[in-house]
């Protein structure tokens, strides 16, 4: 197993090397010459052929490459153009928002998703199948930045149970940046009522983000039971007098979420893309907002750099998602 | 005669589409205790719809509409009759697909034991590990640790077997054990599974599709054919002078042992569309006019047997080409 993770590992890192390869050459090619881009306006020739010896951008285009690599590796990501500080400095800053609530998305996408697809399959053409249904195509139909402000409407402007925006109630109280996952860090300087109210504010953006997730889920996890329900050894174990419980919960759920966790890991992609829209309705200071900004000013250094990020994360999960696969059945680290 | 099993009149339909499907009729058979009961047919005739009745594992659509199977002193048969885990051990056919791939081999069968034997866990492993050395698999102890694929298939079927005796049962019921397996693997098979009904006196039914199987390890054999019983009797009695037409074209043709009828005209009718009167009747070479109205009754006949067929003395006369 430990081999298995490590060749695992090894077998990502030429795709991450294509990635910050990849940010690179996007670098080069969007429109205009970054030297006179950084310069500014009223910048004047010898300023601009100032500033492409300082940055290298005169040097032959393989070893800009290189230096571009090599700089990455060392987390130095540029400076904004629009905020002109050091975008792996904004990055660090508002990352742990993002996948505070994409983590948190994906537990809910799973947990229910597996959850309503197993009593879906159990209940195979009866009403609680024809429910969970309706839910799973209704999740994929249904557009998030609606559903985010139907929800705001309904839950926070009608009712009043939930916050409309941001990570916490700043009246409540400072909460100092340990990890910058807001559910860790109250919990970390033992308040817990903080912690209630960062749950609260996470919870409809983080179920809205989770809805399309949570049908897929649901769905694919229906049908791999149905399928497992077919098996021999299903029937095997019922020969055997397995109990009903471990037979359904246990012994079929194991063999059908093999499949339900590769799609968690294309899952994830999703989910951080989905952020985007979320991140805005919810006023949710994570990367999501962080692009939008970076769009809006034109900020190619900050994109490619958000972009650069979520490949990485993309990546850990993926090889998280293997692992986890491996573990839940023995046959694939064995292969 | 004191009986491991008794299955008496078993009727078992399948509904499905506005169809009904007789797949069993009438069964009726006795497994002697401490004695193999064979039974042998053709793929399709209901083999494993038997035995699955027994098991209590009946797919959803199926109903029973008559017949009782009578175990340890009661009819086991009802959905509602509590189903005898532990106390009858089911070897299947395929050991490839009955062991869940995701779980240790080891841990689904301490988990039968678990809810069906006496004892802790630690005496269930212990006892485990006597049952894998009882059934020859290569170091006991790390097989207890290994997934199913990591044994190959004839280790799987001793495994198997093994689950099947984990928590000594009365009764050990076998679905051609050893059609997946290639033939020197067979052979491995079926001498360890011999080799423990001598050494353990266990009363087994044992369904082949194979007439060499047949004679090595069954003291009695029932003949199916679609859904209903042709002939049964000492196994010896059967295979020397077979009765019912059917059984003795069966074993005029069997060119490597498989129980198959060759060069016949027809197929075993779909159990959808059983022939009325005896449902050998449209490949019956002495066949008579009231053999289609008429459905043979199982009758006794020398030698211990019965045979279903009035006119199976006719066959005498018939030459068999
Ligand atoms: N689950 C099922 N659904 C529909 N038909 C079935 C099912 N199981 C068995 N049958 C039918 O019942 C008959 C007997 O099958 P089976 O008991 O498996 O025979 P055998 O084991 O002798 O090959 C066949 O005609 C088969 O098509
Ligand atoms: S003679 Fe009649 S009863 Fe006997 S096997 Fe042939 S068809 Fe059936
Ligand atoms: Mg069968």
């Amino acid at each position: 197993m430990a081999l298995y993770i490590l060749r695992r590992i090894a077998l990502s890192i030429p795709a991450l090397l294509g990635l910050i390869l990849l940010t690179f050459v996007l670098s080069r090619v969007v429109p205009g010459d970054p030297a006179a881009t950084l310069a500014g306006d009223s910048a004047t020739p010898a300023q601009i052929a100032q500033i492409r010896a300082q940055y290298g951008l005169d040097r032959p285009i393989l070893e800009q490459a290189v230096i571009h690599v090599r700089q990455v590796l060392s987390g130095d990501l540029g400076n904004s153009i629009f905020s002109g500080r050091p975008v792996a400095e904004e990055i660090w800053q508002r990352l742990p928002a993002t996948l505070e609530l994409t983590f948190v998305a994906l537990f809910l996408a799973t947990l229910l998703g597996i959850g309503l697809g197993l009593v879906a399959a159990l209940d195979h053409n009866g009403p609680l199948d024809h429910l969970v249904r309706l839910v799973s195509v209704g999740g994929l139909a249904i557009a998030s930045f609606w559903l985010a402000i139907m929800l705001q409407l309904q839950f926070s402007m009608e009712w009043n149970l939930l916050p409309l925006r941001g990570r916490l109630d700043v009246a409540l109280g400072q909460v100092p940046r340990l990890t910058g996952f807001m559910l860790v860090d109250t919990l970390a300087i033992g308040r817990f009522d903080l912690f209630l109210d960062a749950l609260r504010h996470l919870a409809l953006p983080a179920f809205t983000l989770a809805l399309p997730g949570l049908a897929t889920i649901a769905r694919f996890t229906r049908s791999g039971v149905l399928e497992v329900l077919q098996k021999d050894y299903v029937l095997y174990a019922r020969a055997a007098g397995y109990g009903r419980f471990r037979l359904a919960a246990i012994y079929v759920l194991r063999n059908a979420v093999t499949v339900t966790v590769t799609q968690v890991g294309l899952l994830f992609g999703a989910l951080v893309s989905g952020a985007v829209a979320v991140e805005a309705v919810f006023d949710w200071p994570g990367l999501g907002t962080y692009a939008v900004q970076a769009i809006l000013s034109a900020d190619y250094k900050a994109l490619l750099a958000v972009t650069l990020v979520i490949g990485v994360v993309y990546a850990v999960v993926n090889v998280a998602v293997d692992v986890a696969q491996a573990i839940i059945d023995p046959r694939v680290a064995d292969q | 005669m004191d009986a491991a099993l008794v299955i008496e009149d078993l009727a078992v339909q399948l509904r499905g589409r506005g169809e009904v499907a007789d797949i069993l009729d009438g069964i009726t058979l006795t497994v002697p205790r401490g004695s193999v009961t064979g039974v042998v047919g053709e793929s399709g005739c209901g083999k494993s719809t038997l035995l699955r009745a027994i098991l209590g594992i009946l797919p959803g659509r199926a109903t029973t509409p008559r017949g009782r199977i009578l175990f340890e002193g009661r009819d086991i048969l009802p959905a509602r009759a509590a189903k005898p885990h532990g106390r009858i051990g089911f070897v299947p056919q395929d050991p490839y697909l009955s062991l869940n791939p995701v779980f240790r081999a080891g841990d689904q069968i301490l988990e039968i034991m678990r809810r069906h034997a006496p004892g802790t866990r630690a005496e269930h492993r212990a006892k485990l590990v006597e049952l894998f050395r009882a059934v020859q698999l290569p170091d006991p102890e790390a097989a207890l640790r290994k997934y199913p694929h990591q044994f190959s298939g004839g280790q799987r079927q001793r495994l198997l077997i093994a689950a099947a005796l984990c928590c000594d049962p009365a009764l050990i019921v076998a679905d051609e054990p050893t059609t997946a397996l290639d033939v020197t693997t067979q052979r491995e098979v079926l001498g360890l599974l011999r080799e423990l009904v001598r050494a353990r006196g266990l009363s087994m039914l044992f369904v082949t599709h194979d007439f060499g199987v047949l004679a090595s390890l069954c003291d009695e054999v029932s003949v199916l054919y679609a859904g209903r019983v042709a002939e049964s009797g000492p196994t010896r009695a059967v295979l020397d002078t077979p009765t019912h037409p059917y059984t003795r074209m069966l074993l005029a043709c069997h060119p490597d042992r498989a129980v198959e009828l060759l060069g016949i005209p027809g197929a075993v009718p779909p159990a959808t569309a059983q022939p009325a009167g005896c449902r050998f009747h449209p490949r019956c070479p002495v066949a008579q006019p009231d053999c289609r109205q008429d459905v043979p009754p199982l009758l006794p006949w020398s030698g211990g047997r019965a045979v279903a067929c009035p006119h199976a003395a006719r066959m005498e006369a018939h030459a068999l080409a």
